[in-house]
């Protein structure tokens, strides 16, 4: 394994340039022409830019100094599994039947092969094969709305990525089962994971997505992840992102939307463990009656990180769009949101709402918010709102009275606090599991023991907080 | 139609030309062009400043020439040559003046045109006014009355003079000259501006008052404002600034201080009304201004309150420093830009102090093609416990080609902080135009109406001289932004 490793001893950003050029060949295998081009120009951006730097003001409150100065290693092949890959990652969540794509340390994996098309026409796999297959898509969607030059990351993994998860449904396809992607990383070195996805969901077609982040063992990774998604017409996606990785886990998520007329989209970003994570959203509202609903959950502790970068573009009349990010930081935690509304010249009848609530329960905890408003167009209704505060002190002392705990008590203002993104979770197995997954992160019981985020204890049995809520 | 009182407002409104564009034939006493340590060497000689003063001019500008030209805000105009300035532009002094008789007719002439002729406000008002003509102070009224209560409130080339150990003491305490790109140029060339000083436990009788204008061409205005509030004292001070209408475009970088000590609350209005350049978005102010307040003292407070109607850009930012515990800092601004005019102003509110408090209300307006920005910091420190914030900024837009943004930034280090910001952005309803109308109102009074009902909240914080001016300059600025 160690000659398909590259180890670091100078900096990343030189080594990863270095990286290109000498391994040119190897990267561009399995390209088309276009995806080689977007390469090379992306690679060129990088030589610019570097990665970026808390100067740069949309990164100024997430220092990522110490992240790049670690040495990593840099998988440029597959690694081979040990032990029983498919065993590992096997999810048991109770009546939830998904179909599952996994990723070992950035590298499909699957025994169905590297692409496999569905009864109903759809469409997964490694974008990997998936490029061969599918030229024409590639040649349409490919690196269309990721644009490079936005940051030194997307331009990095432009240029780098040699596995993903291709996603493609055909029009008018509406899939039943929920996919679920399962990103693990298992190497007991530091690994630095390149991973680019492409989703393509034809008109009127219907998905449903969920998005796993793991990690086993406590190594150093840094996993720079880029996806974009293209939603057509009358098309609805649900996307559910679940990060729960070790504590010297750092994710560099990076997602494009681009949605075309009455589109739906929902993701949920729920983020329960990691030591830096950066999550960069944008949603393009490029068809008039299109619909976006970003919602975001985030409990942090210990010196833990999270930086939420929402853009949603209103570029057309008559859309429509929500945020609501809501977070609790526990210990050294520290959290960044950062909303950015823009509403075009004549995007008229735009509908924007945006809200980002912070609860901190230490004095050394940290909230920097920032909620953005652009707007253009005079026929609009956007408003934004940005709480800071603690538990609400007058509820605290109704539960007490009622013989209630202080510890329980708390439990249950700051579970009620977050009840307002788990219900918005549609798949009911799915809301159980999340419900019980935060009922347990609020007790601090959430560790990064078993497989995967969704194997917490005993599946089967429900969680409850030791009150009786028949005094309350 | 014309003979009808009622439409005396109306008519003024509709012919809507900026009405300070006057341009008054005072003899100039003008530095060389451009900005080298000479221009500094003149200035200060001119006005005869100890070595100091000079020391602390030539520090700033050295400082200044390693800093580079903020482009952070949400404004686009063309680079500035800072060469191709006049730093320095005094009215001619013939003689010493001992009374308004004696000063030059062509000057009381302007004063009465901005309507604030200062015998007048002597008599009527009660408010003591420095006017700052170009770069220098030119008339302080009311000395007399206020050095009784030992206040002294005088032009800041005077108070270098007399009070030196005063100045010496304060400036640059609350916008060090390494501050900003503006402030160091502002510290450099400053040539006057005003100083106030309130004793310990004096509550100031009148409200004192500056008025700035640019009048000479190719000159920037340089102005610095210090205000010191002693233990328990309190003062109420207003500003308000016009230029003439020139195709070029003018810089103001000004620096305003303010400190409050236990106990002291200083009240600052503003009525901004520079410039604003032409319907085609030529000439007009560049309006840099660095504006600060330092609440140094237990339970003090500071209240900035502003009228934003002038300047083809505006880049200001009012903001506090809650330094000392139960200190309270509040901004009230009204921000209306219209035609090609682009703001980008707010504030900060910086909670160090225990028991801080701050209240923020933004209202923006953008008619014709202006973008207004409101940009704002609330930084809670770890020591600032039970701090407490409370922000809303509110934008209307008039009209599809204009821009209204929001940029806040709230950043918290105390868990026991509460902060809270909220904002709109919306149009006038038809539904509240078709009420007007049906009740006869014509749709543009009927939006003058709304605007100044929707501003109401921050014009009532304005003294009453100034509330009356606000509101006539709202209706003004929006004049042809309907349909």
């Amino acid at each position: 394994m160690k000659n398909e490793t590259v180890i670091q001893n100078q900096a990343l950003d030189e080594l990863l340039i270095e990286l290109f050029n000498k391994e040119k060949e190897l990267l561009t295998t399995n390209d088309i022409e276009k995806v080689t081009q977007h390469r090379n120009e992306a690679m060129a951006s990088f030589k610019q830019t570097g990665f970026p730097n808390s100067s740069m003001e949309q990164w100024r409150h997430t220092d990522l100094e110490d992240l790049l100065d670690e040495q990593f290693n840099y998988q440029l092949r597959p690694s081979k599994a040990d032990g029983d890959i498919e065993e590992m990652f096997k999810c048991e969540v109770h009546n939830f039947n998904t179909e599952i794509i996994s990723m070992l340390n950035g590298w499909h994996f699957s025994k169905n092969g590297q692409l496999h098309t569905y009864p109903n026409g759809m469409v997964m796999g490694s974008i990997n094969a998936a490029m061969k297959a599918y030229p024409d898509l590639f040649n349409k969607y490919y690196g269309e709305i990721a644009d490079y030059t936005s940051n030194g990351f997307v331009s990095i993994n432009t240029a780098l990525a040699q596995d993903g998860v291709f996603i493609w449904v055909p029009d008018g396809v509406e899939v039943e089962k929920t996919m679920q992607i399962i990103k693990m990383i298992d190497l007991e070195e530091n690994l630095f994971v390149q991973s680019r996805n492409l989703i393509i969901l034809g008109e009127n077609s219907k998905l449903s997505l969920m998005h796993c982040d793991d990690s086993i063992n406590q190594a150093t990774s840094l996993i720079n992840t880029v996806t974009e998604v293209y939603v057509g017409k009358g098309a609805k996606l649900e996307v559910y992102k679940l990060q729960n990785l070790n504590d010297n886990s750092a994710l560099i998520n990076s997602t494009f939307i681009k949605q075309e007329a009455d589109s739906n989209v929902r993701t949920n970003t729920l983020t329960f463990n990691c030591g830096l994570i950066r999550n960069n959203i944008h949603v393009r509202l490029d068809g008039s009656g299109a619909h976006a609903d970003v919602l975001g959950l985030y409990l942090m502790d210990k010196e833990q990180h999270v930086d939420n970068q929402i853009r949603i573009d209103h570029n057309v009349a008559q859309c429509t769009s929500n945020e609501l990010f809501k977070g609790i930081l526990d210990d050294e935690a520290s959290a960044v949101f950062n909303g950015y509304i823009h509403v075009a010249r004549d995007a008229q009848k735009t509908n924007a709402y945006q809200n980002n609530k912070n609860i901190l329960l230490k004095p050394t905890a940290t909230i920097n918010t920032m909620p953005f408003l652009e707007i253009y167009a005079d026929d609009v209704k956007c408003s934004h709102g940005a709480t800071v505060g603690q538990l609400d002190q007058e509820a605290m002392f109704y539960i007490r009275q009622r013989g209630v705990s202080e510890a329980n008590a708390r439990l249950l203002l700051m579970y009620a606090f977050a009840a307002d993104i788990i219900e918005n979770i549609s798949i009911e197995p799915l809301r159980e599991r999340i419900d019980t997954m935060v009922k347990k992160r609020l007790r601090g019981e959430l560790s990064i023991c078993e497989k995967c985020v969704l194997h917490c204890g005993a599946p089967e049995k429900e969680y409850h907080f030791d009150i009786d809520y028949s005094k309350i | 139609m014309e003979t009808n009182p009622n439409n005396a407002i109306l008519d003024e409104v509709t012919k809507g030309e900026y009405k300070f564009g006057f341009y008054s034939d005072i003899e100039n006493d003008m530095a060389p062009r451009g900005l080298n340590e000479d221009t500094i060497h003149f200035i200060s000689a001119k006005k005869g400043e100890p070595e100091w003063m000079l020391e602390f001019r030539l520090k700033a500008f050295r400082h200044w020439q390693n800093m580079v030209e903020p482009k952070w805000a949400h404004v686009k105009y063309p680079n500035i040559d800072f060469q191709d300035i006049i730093y320095y532009a005094a009215p001619k002094k013939k003689k010493e003046l001992a009374s308004l008789d004696e000063v030059d007719p062509e000057l009381l002439e302007t004063f009465n045109k901005l309507g604030i002729s200062l015998d007048e406000q002597k008599r009527l008002s009660g408010v003591a006014v420095d006017a700052v003509i170009d770069s220098v102070s030119v008339k302080t009224t009311f000395q007399d009355t206020l050095a009784k209560h030992g206040i002294i409130f005088c032009s800041f080339s005077e108070a270098v003079r007399e009070h030196p150990e005063l100045v010496k003491k304060y400036i640059g305490t609350v916008v060090p000259y390494t501050d900003n790109f503006f402030a160091a140029l502002n510290s450099a060339v400053f040539s006057d501006g005003s100083f106030c000083y309130i004793p310990k436990g004096v509550r100031c009788p009148l409200e004192l008052s500056t008025y700035f204008r640019i009048n000479a061409a190719n000159t920037g205005q340089f102005e610095r404002t210090l205000i010191v509030a002693e233990e328990g004292s309190y003062v109420s001070y207003m500003e308000g600034c016009t230029a003439p209408m020139r195709d070029e475009n003018q810089l103001h970088a000004a620096i305003v201080e303010i400190i409050a000590l236990d106990d002291a609350e200083v009240k600052y209005s503003t009525v901004q009304n520079w410039y604003p350049g032409d319907k085609q978005g030529k000439g007009g102010v560049y309006n840099f201004v660095t504006k600060r307040g330092l609440c140094r003292g237990r339970n003090s407070k500071i209240s900035w309150t502003q009228v934003e109607t002038g300047s083809s850009i505006t880049w200001k930012y009012p903001s506090c420093i809650l330094m000392g515990d139960n200190a309270i800092g509040e901004f009230y601004s009204v921000a209306v830009t219209n035609n090609f005019q682009q703001a980008d102003t707010g504030t900060k509110m910086v909670h160090i102090g225990r028991n801080t408090r701050s209240t923020i209300i933004s209202k923006g307006i953008s008619a014709g093609r202006s973008n207004n920005s409101y940009r704002g910091l609330v930084r809670i420190l770890p020591g600032a416990t039970n701090a407490r914030n409370f922000s809303q900024c509110d934008s209307l837009l008039l009209g599809d080609k204009c821009g209204a943004h929001t940029f806040p930034y709230i950043e918290t280090k105390n868990e026991s902080s509460i902060v809270e910001h909220e904002a709109t952005t919306s149009k006038i309803s038809e539904d509240q135009l078709f009420y007007c109308n049906q009740r006869g109102i014509d749709t543009e009074k009927a939006i003058g109406l709304i605007v100044n009902g929707y501003a109401k909240e921050v014009l009532n914080k304005l003294p009453m001289e100034f509330a009356v001016e606000a509101q006539k300059l709202l209706s003004i600025t929006l004049e042809g932004s309907v349909g």
